[in-house]
């Protein structure tokens, strides 16, 4: 697939075939998405610009990028963001401890730097020798200034090794995908590079579906009765860290494998731990049942 | 009429320019909206929203700019009626599937149709809600999709454009708290020292380079310890009566504080008006700290940032026993506590919320003599954190 065909050249008068070359991304057999979601993930394809994906933890922002490299058929490079992380890791590393090691004990070729220089993701992404699907996974993890330090490679796909004086130019331009926790604010600059997708958490029926996904042999009472208390547990308003669809999935097949045939939202709730995660929570969240009991009482 | 969208949405302080224009134009060239007004509300939201606090003001512009377009709607049914006349001709390229979908809807038959459509939208349009999911209706939601041949069986739920701007549903992610934030935290990183100390565990390669070739060419390790930050910040801040007005200025220097990561201990505390020999730990005063204690746990190597509107009765600044509360009154005058706050760290300001026309002919100017003060803006905030950074006391 060139995607160079797909932007440049010609107007597009109806039917003609510079995007029939272009596949489009519309999620997989396990990934579902919506309308929205679709637009973005092309935009970022047709435009080759970095696609950012913000939203609450746990719902796939991470499993998008494997989404997307499953359904356009594109190797998939990952860069876990840490705290530590600097922006020079993406591009390479220059392994000055193996080449002074090597000079000492005379292993291989010392003379020759660009044996001790490894490619970081981003790196690795230029020199693919297919159109490759790049994850920088959680950006915000990394120092204020990190996005701001890639705004030049992820801008001209193109970095130069200071060591060697060598270009490295992407053969063909990556499909970014950036996902961010919020923790920290971004950059403006880096913003407006970015196409933006925000993944709203998903509503009953594309839930349903989420789940028929994942456990497609699951008994439909069940299924109602999970739901049911899923929603009621989201909606309450004094949890830190609300349930999400992964932790939603985790429960259901924990009750699958347990033989659970009914749960409802009382204190004797099955593997409460699998849907909250905070002590805090759990303690809110009998506080409020037994609430509602001597309410009801 | 897209530009004068870009416009309004420059009117709502979403930062739209050219890059955005320029992209949005080459999307919609290369049939990303599917030519439907339901496909450009997604591709304009991808390409034009930068951030989830302004996906509100998008669908707010969205519908008061496309809330009844009937030239666009004219322009839609023109294209689509173009491409179906020409896709009758190019059968041979149509899957099988695809063709037993034309054949279902003959040419005449789908033109009535549409018009119905939209005289139909022109009613609905006089009750003002108009231009309801054209794209989206069954026999054109299929049309629409031309760029890859027929949606079939097209995913369920395609709410119309309008519908989903009209439903607001981002409200809750209006934040315009965020922004001021990180540029709070970019301005507070002047404040940043680093320095080596601690377990020498970093390669040092300019020193193992020398080393080594002093030893003649044996090799030579060289570590060094990380640089470490190495600043450390009290933060003091008046809270209640006259600082209520600015609480959300503070509190949002106090995330932007909190957060900063280059600072190798925060200390935050609490005084209501005017410091009196205590200070506290917490917001609702129940921590008490002796202000003695204070200055015999920080050395004067602590940077002190006081931020209050030093606005009070002369006389709770300058009369002992002028504090509020009697059980403070300890013989000492508010702007004595002050002085000796000052005196002891080698560099201390003053952050007054306050516009600066006003620092005159009050307490502030009494403050002010004791302590430099800055405006509590992002520029006063950058001049403060220079001013902090300097390690030596000034001279008045």
């Amino acid at each position: 697939m060139s995607s160079a065909d797909s932007t440049g050249g010609s107007p597009n008068s109806p039917g003609s075939p510079s995007t029939a070359e272009f596949t489009r991304f519309r999620g997989t057999d396990s990934y579902l998405t919506n309308d929205s979601l679709e637009s973005a993930v092309n935009c970022a394809v047709v435009l080759e610009r970095p696609l950012l994906v913000k939203g609450e933890p746990g719902t796939g922002k991470t499993l998008l990028a494997e989404a997307i490299a499953e359904a356009l058929e594109m190797p998939l490079l990952r860069w876990h963001v840490k705290s530590t992380t600097r922006a020079q890791d993406g591009l390479y590393v220059y392994d000055t401890v193996q080449r002074l090691y090597d000079s000492r004990f005379g292993d291989g070729d010392v003379g020759d730097i660009r044996r001790y220089i490894k490619k970081g993701p981003l790196g690795q992404a230029f020199e693919s020798e297919r159109r490759a699907v790049l994850l920088i996974d959680e950006v915000d993890k990394a120092d204020l200034e990190f996005p701001n330090d890639l705004l030049h490679e992820l801008d001209r796909m193109r970095f130069r090794v200071d060591e060697t004086g060598d270009e490295v130019v992407a053969r063909h331009r990556p499909v970014v995908v950036i996902t961010s926790n919020n923790e920290k604010e971004l950059p403006d600059a880096f913003l407006r590079r970015c196409v933006f997708h925000f993944i709203d958490f998903p509503e009953e029926a594309l839930m349903r579906r989420i789940v028929a996904v994942h456990h497609p042999d699951l008994d439909e009472h069940l299924a109602d009765q999970a739901m049911r208390v899923f929603y009621e547990i989201r909606a309450m308003r004094r949890l830190r860290k609300r349930p999400s669809t992964s932790e939603l999935i985790d429960w259901i097949a924990v009750l699958k494998r347990s033989g659970v045939r009914d749960v409802k939202l009382d204190s004797g709730l099955p593997f409460l731990g699998t849907l909250l995660k905070k002590e805090q929570d759990m303690v809110a969240l009998a506080d409020q049942l037994a609430g509602g009991a001597r309410y009801r009482s | 009429m897209f530009v004068g969208f870009l416009y309004a949405l420059r009117e709502r302080g979403l930062s739209v320019g050219a890059q955005e224009a320029v992209n949005l134009a080459r999307a919609l060239e290369a049939g990303l909206h599917d030519s439907s007004l339901e496909g450009f509300y997604d591709v304009a939201k991808a390409l034009l929203v930068h951030r989830e606090s302004e996906l509100d003001d998008f669908d707010q512009a969205f519908l008061k700019h496309f809330k009844g377009i009937e030239v666009e709607s004219q322009k839609l049914k023109d294209e689509l009626l173009d491409w179906l006349k020409e896709a009758k001709e190019r059968t041979r390229e149509l899957t099988e599937e695809e063709r037993a979908l034309l054949e279902r809807y003959d040419l005449d038959e789908l033109k009535r149709l549409f018009d119905e459509r939209m005289n139909e939208q022109q009613e609905r349009h006089d009750r003002g809600n108009k231009w309801i999911g054209t794209g989206g209706s069954s026999p054109f939601g299929h049309g629409g999709a031309k760029r890859e041949g027929i949606r079939v069986g097209g995913a369920g739920g395609n709410r119309s454009a309008i519908q989903v701007a009209g439903a607001r549903r981002y409200k809750g992610y209006r934040d315009d708290v965020a922004l001021d934030v990180r540029q709070m935290a970019v301005a507070l990183r002047k404040l940043r020292a680093l320095t080596r100390e601690g377990y020498p565990d970093e390669l040092d390669l300019e020193g193992t380079i020398d080393e080594t070739a002093r030893n003649a060419g044996e090799l030579e390790i060289v570590v060094r310890p990380p640089r470490r930050p190495n600043t450390r910040v009290i933060l003091l801040m008046d809270v209640g009566g006259s600082m209520d007005p600015y609480a959300h200025l503070v509190s949002r220097l106090f995330t932007a504080a909190k957060k900063a990561t280059h600072f190798k201990e925060l200390r935050c505390y609490y005084f209501h008006n005017c410091v009196y020999g205590k200070i506290y730990e917490d917001p609702q005063f129940r921590r008490p700290v002796k202000v003695r204690d204070l200055l015999a746990d920080c050395g004067p190597h602590y940077k002190l940032i006081v931020v209050g509107d030093a606005l009070m009765a002369p006389y709770e600044l300058l009369q002992a026993g002028g504090a509020l509360d009697l059980d403070e009154d300890n013989g000492i005058e508010g702007i004595v506590w002050l002085m000796s706050l000052e005196d002891h760290f080698q560099r201390a300001c003053w952050l007054n919320p306050e516009p600066e026309r006003y620092w005159h002919g009050n307490t502030i100017e009494y403050v002010g003599q004791v302590f430099e003060m800055f405006p509590l803006t992002l520029e006063g905030l950058g001049r403060a954190a220079r001013f902090l950074a300097k390690g030596t006391k000034r001279k008045r």
